[in-house]
Order: C-alpha cells, then sequence, then structure tokens
C-alpha cells in the first residue's frame, strides 16, 4: 500500500493534529496551568481555519484509497464554511466550559466536538459508502456524549437517551437501505453504483434502498417525519451542543446529501427523489413553521426554525444544478452567521441568568441594547429580510431552484415563499418581545463576557457584511462550475 | 490617480457617520463636534488635492492637450444581474464632479465647523441630539459626494435617493416639533414622488442603451466627442447606432429617448424644487439653519441641475428636452422670485430665492447650444452654481447667526442690527452684493454668463431673466434693509442686546465672505466646459474680466442698480412706501404673501381628488382582500399548528414509529406513484 495517499487528506490530517495536540495538552499539562485549555484550542483552531482557505490549499483536486476518498476545491469550501461554524461556535462556549461545573471536563467537549467534526470531514469527502457510514457514525455516535454533558440536568440525559436511540434506529435503517443497493448493484462506490443504476430499469427496491437511504440522512437534517427527536434533543442539550447541532451538523449533513443524491442516483432524479423531496421539503417548512408558532421556549423555538430552515436548504438539492449547489452552499455560510448570533445571545443570556423563556425577552433592549441588536439581526437574517445576508440566501436558493425549469418546481417554491411570511410572524414575535412588549424587563443590565462578545461580533460582521458583499456567491458558483456533478 | 485618496474622500465622512452614530451618545459633545469637524476638514484638503490634481497636474490622463478628459479612478462590480447589466461602485473625475467635490467640502466643512457654535444656546448648554446632528451631517456629506463622483447613473440613483434620506432626517432633527416632522415628510414624499419619474427614466434609458454608464452614453450621441471620453471609438459608434435606430420609436408624441431625458429631468427638478415640485423646499427650512446652508442651498438642491449637466450631451441630442428645461427654469425663476419679494421669514425669502436661482442654472444649461460661444450656458450654469453656493451658503449662515442673537425667523423682530452684529452686517451685505451681481463681486461674473448665454438663445428669455436679475436685486437689498436698517427697535437696547457670535460662527461668514469676493475671477471658461474643451487661449487673473459682453454686462448692472435703488428708497428708513405699494397691487400682493396658493391647491388635489378616488378604493382593497388572506393565513396556520401538537409528545416510541412509518410510506408511495 502507497502511504503517501494519506497525503491527500490534507483538511482531515490537519483536523487530526490539533485535535491530537489538544488532547495531548489536556491530558499532560498539569491540571493547575489548564486555564489555557480554552484559548488554546480556539487559537489552534482558528490557525487551522485560516489554513483552510490558503490558496494553496483551493487549488488541489485528488483522490485516494482507490476512489473512496477524494477532495476538490468544493470540499475545500465547505469544509472550510464549517470550519468558521466551528470557530464560532469554540468561541461562544468558552464561558460554559470554564463554568465551574465543565471546568474539570471541558477538554472531553472538545475532543468529542473534533472528532464528530473529522466525522462530517468524512461524510463529504466519501465517495463509498462504507467510508461514509463510518464519518457518518463518527459524526453521530460521539453528539450524544456531548448532549449529555449537563450531568447535573435532568433534561440533558433524558435529550441524549432520545438521540442516540433515534439514531441508532436511523442509522439501522439507513444501512438497510444501502444493504438493498448492494443487493441491486453489487458495489458500494459511488461510481459504479451510479453507472449501475444508470443503466437498470427503476424497480420497486431501488425506491424502496432510496427511501430509507433518505430517511438515514433526513434523520440527520431533521427533515419532516424524520425529526421528532430534534426539539427535545436541543432544548435539553447544553446550548453550546444545540448550536453545534443545528448548525454543523446540519450543514455537513445536506452538502453529503446532495452528493450522494446526485453522485450515486443523479440518473433517476425526476424518477424518482425528485418527487421524494418534493414531499419532503414541503413538509418539513410547513410542519416545522407550524410548530415554532406556539413556542415560548427559545431553544424550542430556534430547534423547529432550524426544521423549517432546513427545507429551505433542500432547495438547494431539488435544484440538482450548480446554482442550487452554490446557493446551499451560500445558505449554509449564512445560516452559520444568523443561527449561531442568535444562540450565541441565547447562550449570553442563559450563562448569566439561566433564563430560556420568549417571555424573559420582554423590554430586553431596555436593559441590554446590544443583545437585542444581535438578536434582532439574527431573527431578521433568518427570515430573509434585506439587506442583510439571509435575504440573499434566500434569494439565491430560489434562484437556483427555479432555473430548473418544470412547473412542479415553480409551485414548490411558491409554496417555500408562502411560508417565509409565516415564519416572519414567529421571528418577529421575538422582535416584538424585545423592542414592542410594554411589560418591565425580566433580565437585568450585565456585561456579557469577552468570549461571548466576540463571538456574537463576528456573526453580526456576517450577517452584515455578506448582504453588502457579493463576492461570495459568485465564488461558490464558479467553484461548482468546476464540481462536475451536473 | 492613486485611488487612496478618492476612497478615503467617500470613506471618512463614512467612517464619521457610523462612529459618531454609533458611539456618539458615549462621547462628550466638543469631542463629538471636534471630531466631526475635523473629519471634514480631512476630507476637503483631500478632495482640494484631487480636483486640484485633476486640473493642474497635466496628467496624461487628466488632460490630453488643451481638453480635459474624464477618468475612472476605480470601479468595482457591485451587483451583477446579467452578463452586460452591471451596477459598479466608482469615481468618475471630471471637470463638473472635481468642481462638485470642492464645493461640497468646502461649503460642508464649513458648516461643520459653524454648528459648533449654532448647535448650543447663549449659555453654552448643547442642543440635545448635538452627536446625532454631527452623525446626519456626515451621512449627508458621504451620500452627496457619492452622487458626484457616480461613475454610472443607477450608483447616482442609489446616491441620490440616501441624499435625498439624509435630508429627510436633517429636516427633522428637532423631531419633538410638529411642523418640523411634517416639512420632513413633506420634503421626502415630493422628492421621492420626482424620483420616480427619474427612475423610470434610467430604466427606459438603461433599456435602449444596454448600459448604465455615463462614460458610454455621453461620449456617442454627438459627432467628434469620441476622442474627449475614453472609450473606443467603437463602442461610441455602437451607441450612437443604438440611439438613431431603437430610440427613434414615438411615443404620445415624443420619441422614447425625450421621453426617458424628461422623465430623468423630472427627478432632478424633484430635488432641485422646480415648478410644481418646488413646494417642498420653503417648508425644509424648519430644519437647523445650517443644514439648510448645506443641503438647502448649497449641495443637494443643485443635485438637479448637476444631473442634466452630467446628461448633457445627451439632451443635446433630443434638443426638445432641452427646451422643455428652459420653460420650466424660467417660470421657476419669476415665480419663486416674486414671491421672495412679500415674505416676512428670512430664511423663507432666502429658500425661494435658492429655487430662483438654480432655476437660473437649469435655464442656462437649457440654452447651452455648442454653436454659441462654445456652449457657454453650460459653462455659465455650472459657474453659477459654484458662486452661488459660496454666497447661498454665506447668507444661510448669517441668516443663523441673526436667528440665533434674535430668537426668531422673522425680520420683524429685527430691524436696525447693523450696530450690534458689524460682522454679520458686512458679511451679509457682501452676499447681497454678489447675488444682486455687482462688479467685482461672484455673482455678477455668473450671471453674466448666464445672461450672455440666453441672448444667444432667445431675446425672450434674455428679457425674462434680466428682469428675473433685477428682482433678485430687489428682495434682496428689501431683506437687507428690513434685517440691518428700517428703524432701531426698543428690545434691543440694555443687558441683553444682540450681538456677533463666537467665533466658531463668524469665521464660516468671513472666509465665505472673502470667497465670494473673488471667486468671481475663477477662469471657468478654461475649467469647466461641456466638451472638456479650454474656452481661453491664455488665462491670468483678468480673464473673465476681458472676455465679458460688455453690452450685456452693462445693461445688467444698470438693473441691477436700479433695482437696489428702488430697494433702499423704499426700505432703508421706516417710511409708508411699501404700504402704499401693496395699495397698488393688492392682489398681485396676496398671492405672492400666500406664494400663488401652490400649497393649497396640493392639498386640493391630494385630499379632494386623490385621496377619495384612489386612495380609498385601493385602501379597502388593502384591508379586506390582502389583510383578510393573511388574517386567513394566519387563522390557518394557528389552527393547524394546534391541531398538530400531539405529535411532539415526547415519547421516544411513538418518534420511531414515525419515523419509521414515514420512511415506509415514501417508499410505498413512490412506488406506487411511479411504477
Amino acid at each position: 500500500m502507497d502511504y503517501s495517499q494519506f497525503l491527500a487528506m490534507k483538511q482531515e490530517i490537519g483536523l487530526l493534529v490539533v485535535f491530537l495536540l489538544v488532547f495531548l495538552y489536556d491530558t499532560f499539562m498539569p491540571r493547575r496551568s489548564q486555564g489555557g485549555l480554552s484559548v488554546f484550542t480556539i487559537i489552534l483552531f482558528a490557525v487551522f481555519t485560516v489554513w483552510g482557505f490558503m490558496p494553496c490549499m483551493g487549488s488541489c483536486a485528488d483522490s485516494a484509497f482507490a476512489g473512496m476518498y477524494v477532495t476538490s476545491p468544493v470540499m475545500m469550501a465547505i469544509k472550510g464554511i464549517l470550519n468558521v461554524g466551528v470557530l464560532i461556535v469554540l468561541i461562544q462556549a468558552n464561558k460554559w466550559a470554564n463554568s465551574e461545573i465543565q471546568i474539570m471536563r471541558r477538554g472531553e467537549f472538545y475532543e468529542l466536538l473534533l472528532v464528530t467534526l473529522f466525522g462530517m470531514y468524512l461524510m463529504i469527502s466519501a465517495r463509498h459508502f462504507l467510508l461514509f457510514v463510518i464519518g457518518l457514525e463518527a459524526a453521530s455516535l460521539p453528539l450524544a456524549a456531548m448532549v449529555a454533558f449537563d450531568k447535573n440536568h435532568y433534561e440533558s440525559h433524558e435529550a441524549a437517551v432520545k438521540y442516540i436511540l433515534t439514531a441508532v434506529f436511523s442509522s439501522a435503517i439507513f444501512m438497510m437501505g444501502l444493504s438493498f443497493v448492494y443487493g441491486l448493484t453489487g458495489s458500494l462506490y459511488f461510481s459504479t453504483i451510479a453507472s449501475v443504476v444508470a443503466l437498470e430499469e427503476t424497480s420497486a427496491m431501488l425506491i424502496v434502498a432510496l427511501a430509507f437511504v433518505v430517511a438515514g440522512v433526513g434523520f440527520k437534517l431533521s427533515l419532516v417525519p424524520f425529526h421528532l427527536w430534534t426539539a427535545d434533543v436541543y432544548q435539553g442539550a447544553p446550548t453550546s451542543v444545540t448550536s453545534y447541532l443545528s448548525v454543523i451538523s446540519k450543514g455537513a449533513a445536506a452538502f453529503a446529501f446532495l452528493v450522494i443524491l446526485t453522485q450515486v442516483f443523479g440518473a433517476v432524479y425526476s424518477d424518482i427523489w425528485e418527487w421524494m423531496l418534493y414531499a419532503l421539503v414541503i413538509l418539513t417548512i410547513t410542519v416545522g413553521n407550524l410548530f415554532a408558532l406556539r413556542q415560548t421556549n427559545m431553544k424550542r423555538f430556534l430547534a423547529f426554525s432550524s426544521i423549517s430552515q432546513a427545507g429551505y436548504i433542500m432547495l438547494g438539492v431539488v435544484a440538482c444544478n450548480a446554482m442550487g449547489m452554490a446557493s446551499l452552499m451560500y445558505y449554509i455560510l449564512v445560516y452559520v452567521f444568523s443561527n449561531l448570533a442568535a444562540f450565541g445571545v441565547i447562550q449570553a443570556i442563559e450563562n448569566k441568568t439561566g433564563k430560556v423563556g420568549m417571555a424573559d425577552y420582554n423590554g430586553l433592549h431596555k436593559t441590554n441594547p446590544w443583545l437585542s441588536f444581535t438578536m434582532m439581526l439574527a431573527m431578521f437574517s433568518l427570515a430573509g429580510i434585506p439587506p442583510f445576508a439571509g435575504f440573499f440566501s434566500k434569494f439565491f436558493i430560489f434562484t437556483g431552484a427555479i432555473a430548473q425549469g418544470s412547473i412542479a418546481i415553480y409551485v414548490l417554491v411558491l409554496i417555500a415563499l408562502i411560508n417565509t411570511i409565516v415564519s416572519l410572524f414567529y421571528y418577529l414575535l421575538v422582535v416584538k418581545a424585545m423592542y414592542i412588549n410594554p411589560e418591565q424587563p425580566v433580565v437585568g443590565a450585565f456585561r456579557s463576557a469577552c468570549s461571548e462578545r466576540i463571538g456574537m461580533w463576528i456573526c453580526v460582521a456576517g450577517i452584515i457584511g455578506l448582504g453588502i458583499v457579493s463576492c461570495f456567491y459568485d465564488h461558490l458558483l464558479e467553484l461548482s462550475g468546476t464540481f462536475g456533478l451536473f | 490617480m492613486d485611488p487612496i485618496i478618492p476612497i478615503l474622500i467617500l470613506a471618512i465622512p463614512l467612517c464619521m457617520f457610523l462612529v459618531l452614530g454609533l458611539f456618539g451618545n458615549k462621547m462628550s459633545h466638543p469631542i463629538a463636534g471636534i471630531l466631526g469637524t475635523a473629519g471634514m476638514g480631512v476630507t476637503m484638503v483631500l478632495a482640494y488635492i484631487t480636483a486640484f490634481t485633476y486640473f493642474f497636474s497635466g496628467a496624461p490622463q487628466f488632460i490630453d492637450g488643451d481638453v480635459h478628459l474624464q477618468n475612472i479612478v476605480f470601479n468595482q462590480d457591485w451587483l451583477q444581474f446579467t452578463d452586460s447589466l452591471v451596477i459598479r461602485l466608482g469615481f468618475l473625475l471630471d471637470p463638473i464632479s472635481a468642481l462638485m467635490l470642492v464645493v461640497i467640502t468646502t461649503i460642508s466643512f464649513m458648516v461643520h465647523l459653524y454648528s459648533n457654535g449654532y448647535m448650543r444656546d447663549h449659555h453654552g448648554v448643547w442642543e440635545t441630539g448635538f452627536q446625532r446632528f454631527y452623525a446626519f451631517l456626515s451621512l449627508f456629506s458621504f451620500s452627496m459626494l457619492g452622487l458626484v463622483v457616480a461613475t454610472n447613473i443607477f450608483q447616482m440613483y442609489i446616491f441620490w435617493e440616501l441624499v435625498g434620506a439624509s435630508s429627510y432626517l436633517l429636516i427633522g432633527f428637532y423631531y419633538t416639533k410638529p411642523s418640523a416632522v411634517s416639512a420632513s415628510k413633506k420634503a421626502f414624499i415630493v422628492t421621492r414622488f420626482a424620483d420616480l419619474g427619474f427612475l423610470i427614466g434610467i430604466l427606459i434609458l438603461s433599456f435602449y442603451t444596454g448600459t448604465f454608464n455615463f462614460t458610454d452614453l455621453t461620449s456617442a450621441p454627438v459627432a467628434g466627442m469620441d476622442g474627449v471620453y475614453q472609450v473606443s471609438g467603437e463602442t461610441a459608434a455602437g451607441i450612437r447606432n443604438i440611439f438613431q435606430t431603437s430610440a427613434a420609436p414615438i411615443f404620445m408624441g415624443g420619441s422614447v429617448m425625450t421621453w426617458a431625458l424628461v422623465l430623468i429631468f423630472m427627478g432632478g427638478m424633484g430635488k432641485s424644487a422646480m415648478l410644481p415640485l418646488h413646494i417642498w423646499l420653503p417648508d425644509a427650512m424648519e430644519g437647523p439653519t445650517p443644514v439648510s446652508a448645506l443641503i438647502h442651498a448649497a449641495t443637494m438642491v443643485v443635485a438637479g441641475v448637476y444631473l442634466v449637466a452630467r446628461l448633457f450631451p445627451l439632451y443635446l441630442m433630443e434638443v426638445t428636452s432641452l427646451d422643455i428645461i428652459v420653460v420650466v427654469g424660467a417660470l421657476t425663476a419669476l415665480y419663486a422670485a416674486i414671491v421672495a419679494c412679500t415674505q416676512v421669514d428670512i430664511k423663507r425669502v432666502l429658500a425661494f430665492s435658492t429655487i430662483s436661482q438654480i432655476a437660473f442654472m437649469m435655464v442656462s444649461l437649457g440654452v447651452a447650444r455648442p454653436e454659441f460661444h462654445h456652449g457657454i450656458g453650460y459653462m455659465a450654469g455650472m459657474f453659477h452654481l459654484f458662486t452661488h453656493a459660496m454666497f447661498k451658503a454665506l447668507l444661510f449662515l448669517c441668516a443663523g447667526a441673526l436667528i440665533h442673537a434674535i430668537g426668531s425667523n422673522d425680520y420683524t423682530d429685527m430691524h436696525g442690527l447693523r450696530k450690534y452684529m458689524p460682522v454679520t452686517h458686512i458679511t451679509f451685505l457682501i452676499g447681497c452684493l454678489a447675488i444682486a451681481g455687482i462688479i467685482p463681486f461672484a455673482g455678477f461674473f455668473s450671471k453674466d454668463e448666464i445672461l450672455t448665454a440666453c441672448f444667444g438663445n432667445s431675446m425672450v428669455w434674455y428679457i425674462w431673466m434680466s428682469f428675473v436679475a433685477g428682482l433678485t436685486a430687489f428682495y434682496m437689498f428689501r431683506l437687507y434693509y428690513l434685517i440691518f436698517w428700517w428703524k432701531e427697535h426698543k428690545i434691543h437696547e440694555g443687558h441683553h442686546a444682540p450681538h456677533d457670535q463666537p467665533w466658531t460662527m463668524t469665521l464660516p461668514l468671513v472666509v465665505l465672505a472673502a470667497i465670494s469676493c473673488v471667486a468671481g475671477f475663477v477662469p471657468f471658461g478654461n475649467l469647466v466646459t461641456w466638451n472638456g474643451h479650454n474656452m481661453f487661449d491664455h488665462v491670468s487673473f483678468l480673464t473673465n474680466l476681458e472676455n465679458l459682453d460688455w453690452s450685456v454686462a452693462v445693461i445688467s448692472l444698470l438693473v441691477a442698480v436700479a433695482a437696489i435703488a428702488l430697494a433702499t428708497v423704499m426700505y432703508k428708513k421706516e417710511n409708508p412706501m411699501p404700504e402704499r405699494m401693496r395699495r397698488l397691487m393688492p392682489n398681485l400682493w396676496r398671492w405672492s404673501r400666500n406664494r400663488f396658493y401652490w400649497d393649497e391647491l396640493y392639498m386640493f388635489i391630494t385630499h379632494k381628488i386623490i385621496f377619495n378616488l384612489i386612495c380609498r378604493p385601493i385602501a379597502w382593497f388593502d384591508r379586506h382582500i390582502i389583510d383578510g388572506s393573511m388574517d386567513g393565513m394566519a387563522y390557518l396556520a394557528q389552527r393547524a399548528s394546534y391541531a398538530i401538537r400531539g405529535l411532539q409528545s415526547g415519547n421516544i416510541q411513538m418518534y420511531v414509529w414515525v419515523y419509521l412509518i414515514g420512511a415506509l410510506l415514501l417508499g410505498a408511495v413512490t412506488v406506487i406513484c411511479l411504477i
């Protein structure tokens, strides 16, 4: 075996190095000097993130292990986007990780987080289902431990149990779908399966196999009806973990989903999965919205909001063209900033007061104008109000979908548009609570921790900056054009 | 030219706006004032450097022999709709943009400095919102600078709207005063309405020509311009072709291009307060006086003139549109001058005077033809824009000093102030002499050029505009005498006698007065002409004097002197003559005092006709159909949300069941439907 193949996996190796350094630091540094662990991790990861964007990284398309693993500029870009998100999560989690209860175990938090990110990298880069499943499991199982991280909270445990049971179940379904696929085609290589699928008649077995695969990945994306775990887990998990789950995990899964559907089953797009996705997208956006309307807990509210956002992201997959891919990546990028801004505010308030109810946000702008401002920007961006980034990401994803051109997709986009109006209602509820409701402020004035503020500043800069500067989408579109999927 | 200076010219005011807007409340008042003023000062110096480099460095990209070239310093793609339709943000240097850079930054700096004194009362207590005021001033300066350096018509439109928004904010600065609020709304709505025409005009123009760029648009239409603007001959020929073929279709009696240009001019009419869209400007005087000096005298209101000048080669192609501009301008000039003769509020007099003077510039552009004196009208319009900005800002700032000292806007509360406020008195007099067109003050030269241009076009406009020039001299000196002479007020005696203002306020007066004295000698014919060609072979300090058309100049001087003499007789000392005049022409007086009832006319049209016949049905449709469908959707969403709440039971067994059934159903339904 040619070991130099490993060198193709530049980013994975980089991440592994980061992980090992954090692990060694955590293990061998004397306990007393461990105050630096968080800072060390954040700086190391920041360096790693920047390194990922270096021009020397961008141009290489490579594959290894007989084509099981591939990398290309697009994948570099999506991994870079995830890195940015993880960096923000790490910064925002700093205060929580260094709180009195967590301080002894924060090393584990960082290590688990990096391991799941590694799994996501594999999901993105895999071109063989075996490697993909390894990535999927590596990205799923450690998350259960992270969800259960709040030792003293019973909800945290309950959430972890729910998460792991559903995850295992969905894995089983996914594997079953894979075994059908293997039975049909005799291979687990994406390219081989694709060529067989392109030749064969569409059979019921293939459809069922595809349905199971969609269900398996749909679990990670929390598409309706595979979403029921989401709200309970988001609510019970520590907020840092929730933000990680809702943004990074979802973003990686969305991209992997796009790759599987187009790379492996691209031939049966208009025969099968286009229609499956139509149904799932409509269900996801609508049901997510309908549930979000009634929530009073901010974390639960954002859980349902993130479900409906996942529906919008799926529009980029349904489009099945380069524009769809670019707009999907752009959507994830914007979503990283918008959602993490919201979670940043929630976390800051939760860390200070322990309050997460929507009613606790009444009159917040009187006591904490900056937090409310950040929250307002996040809500505007999530709802898609111009000139903030969220407007453009929605605009591009709709444009990409419409470029596909069938009548059905016009109907789909129309339904999605109507749903944005509904979503506007509940996003603005939060803004209304903060700015308009006349009740006395519940949360007193306080100064949030330095790390929390840095995290929020980055998010605000992203929300406003991405709305004004236009070159990112063009760049992604260029990259997607070179991807050669369509 | 290194793009760093142009970028800084735009970036500094923007940064000042952000800093003062976001952190202003945490700063002490003097620091905010000094910061804003210093920022503007730096911008002014940079603008001077830019303009100087452009006009005098002799660099090949700026000047070719005796021709000033257009130069795009930078041009960044901003929004790309299609391959050809791109919105860019850039920086265009040519004679008029360089001129405007100087005008805007100079006046803006003076106003920034002046406001340090104006925005506090006699006891040194700062106005509430002082920092906000400076933030808005910076925002305005940024928008105005962006407007004049726009490389394409869409960028201009963006900044055009930003200018309108910042004007709205500044007029409504005293937002606790209902009159200020309604004035700001009026200004915004009227100019917005005009901008609708502007936008439609832009869309028509760019639809037919396929470009937003000024260089493309203005290079082509007239033969012989290709060399002046740096576009290839091919592009120019292509666009000329487009104009000749696609713009030819006739729509309601005019070619498409005429319509586009007239609609674009409508935007200019709104901003520059031309009849009948002038109604917002007098009310805009509710804003703080420095704002009136900056926005409603020197910079924003000339945006319409600038727009016409910018697209002048296009207008030249469709002479009909130029004729329309002349008619609108001439009517406005006469109307505003008549109204200015009877107003009591000194700022209103100045406002109507501004309207009238801007109309002068419009007329000047409208009568300009290349055949006559190398298109002298264009040069004269820009020259008058420059001189008017200086002396009108001066007059407004003087008015501000008076209002600050007296605490009232009406001349009836002033009278006989010359002894108490000598500096203000002298500078105001200089401003009046300049606007009246007395040699050697600035206004004499520019107004004389305008009259020459009118003379070259048609005798009617020449006589008409000379008459308006006489009226100008009359109402300005009427104002001057009523403020500083007429009679001695008792209330001015004793402890609270009015006095000159602190140096921050008097220094700008002195500087602007000095500029008003000498600005007329600037050899504009060699700096700003419609096609960039120099008008004079050699230049000296007396160039403008040597090139005067003395027959026109002497007549206009005589008219001005006669008008001033009449004003002196009528208003220098308290006497019954004004009263007699009023009785002589009671109707004219009443109409003039009430501004010819334009506001009432607007009220009638909007309230009685538009509100009843158009708005009510639309409102009904909005309330019942649109809101109704929204309410229906909200109701449905609430009901549906209530109905499905049981799904989320928290019960893990059920979750898994739903999952499984979902996956199976997904497969089964697809199988049934597709096979």
